[in-house]
């Protein structure tokens, strides 16, 4: 029996070697501690990445002499998702290292290049990254600091990703003292898109709605004659530009924005529960996210006051949340709550175009009810049919979304811009968009034309 | 055209081994003698095609003259203890016997491979030991008096063990070692044996609870010194150890059960009472989020099996170097890297089967005590390779063991090939009576038919 035993051990080890092997090993050796990749270089030309419709974004060009060196023929475009491998790793560039560092080319070739002493060539990989959403979308940024999101809702693979101040890849190793120097203050290395944190504004205003729904069951019969604001003690929130409201119910209050009605829904929430609700969607946690990010935060803690609670409602306060993140909430809303996984990557190719392997959309979790969903997106759908979003009305094909004005210092006249939302159109490749503008104020004047321009440069390339 | 033949070699070193470890298993369904002479036969030319296609390929990439001439010493030494042990003991356990020898030869090129030095000083204890793995059996023979001194090999163990304990050197957070006239030596890895012994001596005389009592009294005190110098790893082996020999006298599931959970209980205390055990659970749990401190040597261990995939990164084209202690605690991940994963789960198997081998031979044998002893010395043996190759691969947390044969240390490599002579001896032993007992009743058929011809008494 003891025999069985210890037989039955090795057994179960032996199977837990073979699911390490099978199932864990690609994640745990793409790790960028993992310095074995390394040693691929030496025997492998590192591979392409492409755009999805097959554009080359990043390509190893060998001398005569046999160096290196790594193109991107884009430029700046691409330049934090892409990412460098120049000076250590960043973007795909990193995510995929372990692929395009990998020959799946034809047997025989190999072989003989092996026997004549010469590098084989990697593989490729395939991005979910469309060349035409990145470049609207970079160039509808224009000058302006700030991050573009864009998903695919059904799906969650990534079609742009931008972030501005940028750099140029092509160029790493001649710019890397300017672009790491102590008083760069612009933190042009930093992925805005993910990495950056931002007060979300009235965009937090789905999260206080959808908590109000959680607890109020007669949440429709809401009415608030908003005055240009609420005043609670000697604190006063204000509605943006000090606009009178009147008399609304809340499907009003949210397409308007009003920041009055808000704050006095946030001072009837538990706080507690409210934690719970952006807990679940993923604030304070780590998300299902390959490339770095920064974790989202909602901080209101029991102690709160009121002044706190009217803010948190209205999405200043201590709540900060990533561009990336804020994408995938308003993309769970119009998938019936249910989050897919963003991915970056669709397939990998051997260098001839060989498929080597194709990757899959991935649910990860339900955020929400279906019920709780359709109820968002139709608030959300009044935003942009009589609300804050008007500007993207007349594109001939339904969108939800939401503005926000993030205040982030004491001075009133600077604020972040913000846009979330997705095209609503029912069919298999709706988008989710969302944009930050930094430091330049009012919503509907800067993010919804950017978001626009983006919704339309979609529409036109279906 | 180097790079070619690694290439090549690696898809060679998958084929050569799992043939190999096929025969392992398919050998022992075999009836007829001359098959079975083969199929051992067989195995033996491929343990020594394997070892010189690896150190074909090692010269090629070292372009090193010395370490053909290593090579030849190896062959040298190998075919010697093949050849003598033929002679003197024809009947010995085949299996054993080339499981040894290719465990030794892997532990050899896979050291020469990490360190060529190590190597060298790793074959000088292994000539020693073999020279000892010969004239132990005829110990074993000549020595009856062997089960009747517990008390001896008891309190030698304790003795050494209280040494370390007190004047032994700190490596890794655990005392294993003591310095004798400039030679690291592991006491541990002896009192393996000698605790064995005690066990199965006390254990044949008597299983009354009174006696019973005792004897678990003088395995916890064990037990209880290694956990003082930290040898966690140790201290597991030795106590599930006995527990197996406990429940093979006894035959009493009370005893297994009780003591399994006392253990689970003395394991939960642990995990409370130190923080070097909450360490080693910390890194096995989520080695990812500690990578740079706890999680680093398990985390360059998955690296490095990873990497490697099915079919390894071809001999010396790995990085195995990068894994703290790789040449003792991680000898396996090293395989895996450059041999592959296939290679390494035929070497799991071919430990495996050296250990159901073990277990076979104790339960054959009638005299209790050798049958105990048999059946510890194996349980140590496979209770060990689990530990090390499991902590390797984060099946389990890593207990700071070595793997049996294979990894650098002479202690435990003389251990281990003493472990292998003592049960060679006694399945001798057993071979003996059961040819005594043969030729017995071949006399007493003989004589029968005579008496009943002449009438005369057998």
């Amino acid at each position: 029996m003891i025999t069985y035993l210890f037989v039955g051990l090795f057994v179960l080890m032996s199977g837990y070697f073979v699911y390490f092997e099978a199932v864990l090993r690609p994640d745990v050796i793409n790790n960028p501690y993992n310095s074995r990749q390394e040693t691929f270089a030496e025997r492998v030309v590192r591979g392409n990445i492409l755009a999805s419709d097959g554009t080359v974004l990043a390509r190893t060009n060998v001398a005569e002499d046999g160096t290196e060196t790594r193109e991107y023929p884009y430029g700046n475009l691409f330049a934090h998702v892409v990412g460098y491998s120049t000076m250590g790793r960043t973007g795909i560039e990193s995510l995929a290292n372990f692929s395009l560092l990998t020959s799946n080319a034809f047997i025989g070739e190999r072989i003989s290049r092996e026997l004549q002493e010469e590098k084989n060539m990697g593989d490729s990989v395939v991005t979910t990254l469309d060349l035409n959403l990145q470049q609207t979308a970079y160039d509808a940024l224009g000058n302006q600091k700030g991050a573009v999101v864009v998903l695919e809702v059904k799906t969650g693979r990534v079609l742009a990703m931008v972030s501005k101040p940028d750099y140029d890849p092509n160029r790493m190793e001649e710019d890397w003292e300017l672009l790491t120097r102590e008083d760069e203050s612009e933190s042009v290395l930093y992925n805005r898109a993910s990495q950056g944190l931002y007060a979300p504004g009235s965009t937090f205003k789905i999260i206080t709605l959808l908590e109000y729904m959680r607890e109020k069951k007669n949440y429709e019969a809401f009415t608030f004659d908003c005055t240009g604001g609420l005043t609670r003690g000697d604190y006063t929130i204000s509605c943006y530009n000090k606009t009178v409201h009147g008399e609304e119910d809340l499907q009003e209050a949210f397409a308007k924005s009003c920041n009055g009605a808000f704050a006095s829904i946030g001072l009837s929430l538990d706080k507690g529960a409210f934690t719970s609700t952006c807990e679940g969607l993923l604030f304070n946690s780590e998300l299902p996210v390959a490339i770095p990010y920064s974790k989202s935060s909602f901080a209101m803690g029991s102690g709160a006051g009121e002044p706190e609670q009217m803010m948190t409602a209205i999405g200043q306060g201590k709540t900060v949340v990533s561009p990336l993140h804020m994408a995938m909430i308003v993309s769970s809303i119009g998938n019936q709550g249910m989050l897919m996984r963003p991915y970056f990557l669709d397939s990998v190719e051997t260098y001839t175009g060989g498929r080597v392997k194709t990757y899959r959309p991935s649910a990860y979790k339900s955020l929400m009810s279906e019920e709780e969903a359709e109820i968002l997106k139709e608030y959300m759908r009044e935003v942009v049919v009589l609300g804050t979003g008007r500007g993207l009305n007349d594109l001939g094909f339904p969108v939800a979304g939401k503005t926000g004005t993030a205040e982030y210092s004491s001075d009133k006249t600077k604020s972040h811009a913000w846009f979330a939302g997705f095209s609503d159109t029912g069919s298999e490749d709706d988008i989710a968009v969302c944009v930050v503008v930094e430091e330049m104020g009012s919503s509907s004047e800067y993010s919804v034309p950017i978001a626009r321009k983006i919704f339309a440069a979609w529409n036109s390339g279906r | 055209m180097t790079n070619l033949i690694v290439e090549l070699s690696k898809y060679a070193f998958i084929i050569l081994m799992a043939l190999y470890t096929y025969l392992c298993f398919s050998v022992l369904k075999k009836k007829q003698e001359g098959e079975i002479r083969y199929g051992f036969g067989v195995q033996t030319f491929l343990m020594f095609l394997i070892h010189l296609l690896a150190y074909v390929v090692i010269y090629l990439q070292t372009e090193q003259v010395k370490v053909l001439v290593f090579y030849l010493l190896q062959v040298f030494a190998l075919q010697t203890v093949r050849v003598v042990c033929q002679v003197i003991y024809p009947k010995i356990n085949r299996l054993v016997l080339n499981n040894m020898c290719l465990m030794l030869s892997l532990g050899f090129i896979i050291l020469t491979r990490l360190s060529y030095d190590r190597a060298v000083r790793q074959f000088q204890m292994v000539a020693v030991s073999l020279v000892i793995f010969l004239v132990i059996p005829v110990l074993i023979r000549k020595c009856g008096f062997l089960q009747k001194l517990p008390w001896v090999y008891g309190g030698i163990g304790l003795l050494l063990l209280v040494m370390v304990a007190f004047f032994g050197d700190t490596s890794n957070g655990a005392k294993l070692s003591i310095e004798i006239a400039g030679f690291g030596l592991q006491p541990s890895e002896f009192v393996k044996i000698s605790f064995v012994f005690f066990t199965a001596a006390r254990l044949s005389e008597s299983v009354k609870f009174r006696d019973l009592v005792l004897t678990t009294a003088m395995a916890a005190l064990h037990v209880l010194i290694l956990v003082y110098s930290r040898d966690l790893g140790g201290a597991l082996l030795f106590f599930i150890t006995y527990l197996v020999m406990l429940y093979a006298a006894s035959k009493k599931p009370f005893y297994l059960l009780s003591g399994l959970g006392a253990g689970c209980a003395a394991a939960f205390a642990g995990y409370r009472l130190f923080a070097h055990v909450r360490v080693r659970v910390l890194a096995w749990s989520d080695p990812f989020r500690v990578i740079d401190n706890e999680g680093y040597q398990i985390t360059q261990s998955l690296f490095a099996i990873g990497t490697g995939g099915w079919f390894g990164m071809g001999l010396c084209r790995g990085t195995p170097g990068k894994i703290p202690i790789v040449d003792q605690d991680f000898i396996f991940s090293a395989l895996a890297e450059e041999f592959g994963g296939i290679f390494a789960l035929c070497l799991i198997l071919i430990c495996m089967s050296c250990f159901v081998m073990f277990v076979n031979i104790a339960m054959q044998i009638k005299n209790n005590f050798y049958k105990y002893t048999a059946l510890g010395l194996g349980t140590f043996y496979g209770f060990q390779v689990f530990l090390t190759i499991g902590g390797a691969i984060k099946f389990i947390p890593s207990t700071g063991v070595t793997l049996p044969l294979i990894s650098y240390g002479g202690s435990s490599v003389v251990s281990t090939i003493a472990v292998f002579a003592i049960i060679q001896g006694m399945y001798l032993l057993k071979e003996d009576e059961d040819s005594k007992i043969g030729k017995k009743r071949k006399q007493t058929a003989k004589a029968k038919t005579k008496s009943l011809k002449t009438e005369e008494k057998p």
